[in-house]
């Protein structure tokens, strides 16, 4: 259907567009990678050079790395399964015919439109903390004396905030994916005798595997690159408890202000990142041909 | 739905689904609450509720001394401004994508998307040096342009799904007519288009307002928005949590509001249009 002209027009009217991101990109990424192989520190200056591959071995060799990469997937796949599997059983529930289920939707939406540094400073103040939070006060009520989550339990801390801030953004996927569902398949298979939960297991279930995909690619893109929670509550601490991969570069930069070091962990951030977003591009891409 | 549900069922489900829905809800509305009582109530153990001191002084008090309105503005101008420079970017862009499309497409589509995956913080010592030498470090059009990239391949997205759904059946009517390109776009899509735009729009601003890396890693005072005002915020020297609360319940009541009245847009613009 298209003329000659309007093809011409339309590669015109992408091009503004695929200029800046691919500027913002690799300007950046080429930077990135030419301070990743040379000595650069803001706090002596004088000493520069080239430092081969010692920015990155000093990333493999520290056990902070390990731990950084561990805290990083403990977060991602936290966060990703405690989303999923309530945000499952909470649209389940509130499909269900109830009273004032537009309220009802508007309070489970909140948490979401809360900035993640807000989110974290009122649930460790307000809630996690040790003297004067809400939780201190449920426990020492029961007669238990209070549990210093920040301090003892930091990784579970974080991930319990970022779950707070993504529940609804994955109970509200799930609902619209669970509402598209027609009730005759239900009911036909309620007829031929079949439990609430084989009802779940092979009529609901399959139906909303493609929301659920949606769910685990898009919070993945933003759990990747959690910083705020962290910045607020724990700053990585207590020690490197609750350092992710981002917030080890972000401190390698700003505290230690090794600039080459931070590169160098940014290029390894990027490779793995690269390397789960080509999984996730694959599965995305499946589900948009339909 | 079709099938006939007892009472005594409904209330039982109401009951539960309400609970579940207040325990979500609950940090927020402590968070309120703690923001009208006085400091002394707010700590207070057990924790006060019904005889708790109730003022309004915090507001007052945070309004006075930390320049709110000052962040208030940066939050907004950096949210809108990046939103509107980024749409014009992107509707010219998905509006070819989605009627003149190539064999590139899709795979361009994917590309875009996969910027996203990139974490900020793997450039993040690039972009602070390249701010400073550029003389766009701690200023508002700094930000807006940096949350505009962030997001631009989120709005792309958005507004292709959603141009996506125009028949192009009526763009050929229009061309019959000898509507010219340009009169094509102004008279026919847009107007059609606008719902979509809408809730793109919305969604980034909000993703704007929310956004708490480059807004706090490149700004110190001028050009910071709520975020960095928060961030700054949240180490209460002893008895200041009624006003963190206060400063809180500031910094997301705007957007708060606006994402309750546009909730149902939302869902489409933040799965990319891939669950109906």
């Amino acid at each position: 259907m298209s003329t000659h002209s309007s093809r011409i027009a339309a590669r015109i009217m992408v091009a503004p567009s695929v200029a800046l991101l691919l500027l913002w990109m690799v300007v950046p990424l080429v930077m990135t990678l030419y301070y990743s192989f040379r000595l650069y520190r803001l706090l002596s200056p004088d000493r520069t050079g080239w430092a081969g591959m010692r920015n990155y071995t000093w990333f493999f060799q520290s056990p902070d790395f390990w731990l950084a990469m561990g805290n990083t997937l403990a977060l991602v796949g936290g966060v990703l399964v405690i989303t999923v599997v309530l945000g499952t059983l909470i649209a389940l529930l509130i499909d269900q015919p109830v009273w004032g289920q537009g309220v009802l939707r508007i309070l489970v939406i909140a948490p979401f439109f809360v900035m993640p540094p807000v989110a974290a400073s009122i649930l460790e103040n307000l809630f996690m903390h040790p003297q004067n939070g809400l939780f201190a006060a449920v426990s020492m009520a029961l007669g238990y004396e209070p549990i210093l989550y920040l301090q003892d339990y930091p990784m579970w801390s974080v991930i319990a905030i970022v779950s707070w801030e993504w529940l609804p953004f994955a109970t509200l996927i799930l609902l619209t994916a669970l509402q598209s569902l027609s009730s005759e398949q239900i009911e036909a298979a309620e007829m031929d005798g079949a439990s609430a939960f084989g009802r779940f297991r092979y009529i609901i279930l399959p139906h909303m595997m493609r929301a659920i995909t949606v769910v685990i690619l898009i919070q993945t893109i933003f759990l990747l690159g959690i910083f705020g929670e962290i910045y607020t509550t724990t700053q990585g601490g207590p020690g490197s408890a609750s350092t992710t991969l981002p917030y080890m570069i972000f401190k390698q930069a700003i505290v230690a202000k090794d600039i080459g070091r931070a590169a160098a962990g940014g290029i390894i951030a990027v490779i793995l990142a690269n390397i789960v977003a080509f999984f996730l591009m694959r599965g995305i891409g499946k589900h948009l041909d339909t | 739905m079709a099938r006939a549900t007892s009472t005594r069922r409904k209330l039982l489900t109401t009951l539960a689904a309400w609970s579940v829905a207040l325990v979500i809800f609950f940090p927020v509305l402590w968070m309120i609450l703690t923001s009208f009582k006085t400091e002394v109530s707010a700590v207070a153990t057990p924790p006060e509720l019904l005889g708790a001191d109730w003022t309004l002084e915090n507001y007052a008090e945070v309004w006075q001394r930390s320049d709110y309105p000052r962040f208030f503005w940066n939050s907004v101008v950096i949210s809108i401004g990046s939103t509107l420079l980024g749409l014009a970017i992107a509707i010219p862009a998905a509006w070819s994508m989605a009627f003149v499309p190539g064999r590139k497409t899709k795979d361009l589509l994917m590309w875009m998307l996969s910027t996203k995956m990139m974490p900020a913080v793997g450039v993040l010592i690039p972009m602070y040096l390249l701010f400073q030498r550029l003389g766009l470090f701690d200023t508002k059009i700094g930000l807006v342009l940096a949350l505009m990239l962030m997001n631009l391949p989120i709005i792309v997205w958005m507004l292709y799904t959603y141009f996506k759904e125009i028949p192009a059946e009526i763009l050929e009517a229009a061309r019959m007519d000898g509507a010219g390109l340009w009169n094509e776009i102004l008279y026919v899509l847009t107007p059609m288009a606008l719902p979509g735009i809408a809730s793109t729009m919305l969604l980034n601003v909000i993703l704007a307002w929310n956004e708490a890396f480059w807004t706090i890693t490149l700004t110190t005072t001028k050009a910071a928005p709520l975020s960095a005002f928060i961030a700054s915020f949240s180490a209460p020297q002893g008895l200041f949590y009624a006003k963190l609360s206060a400063a809180s319940t500031m910094a997301i009541a705007p957007i708060l509001i606006l994402g309750w009245f546009s909730q149902k847009q939302l869902v489409r613009g933040l799965t990319f249009g891939a669950v109906k």
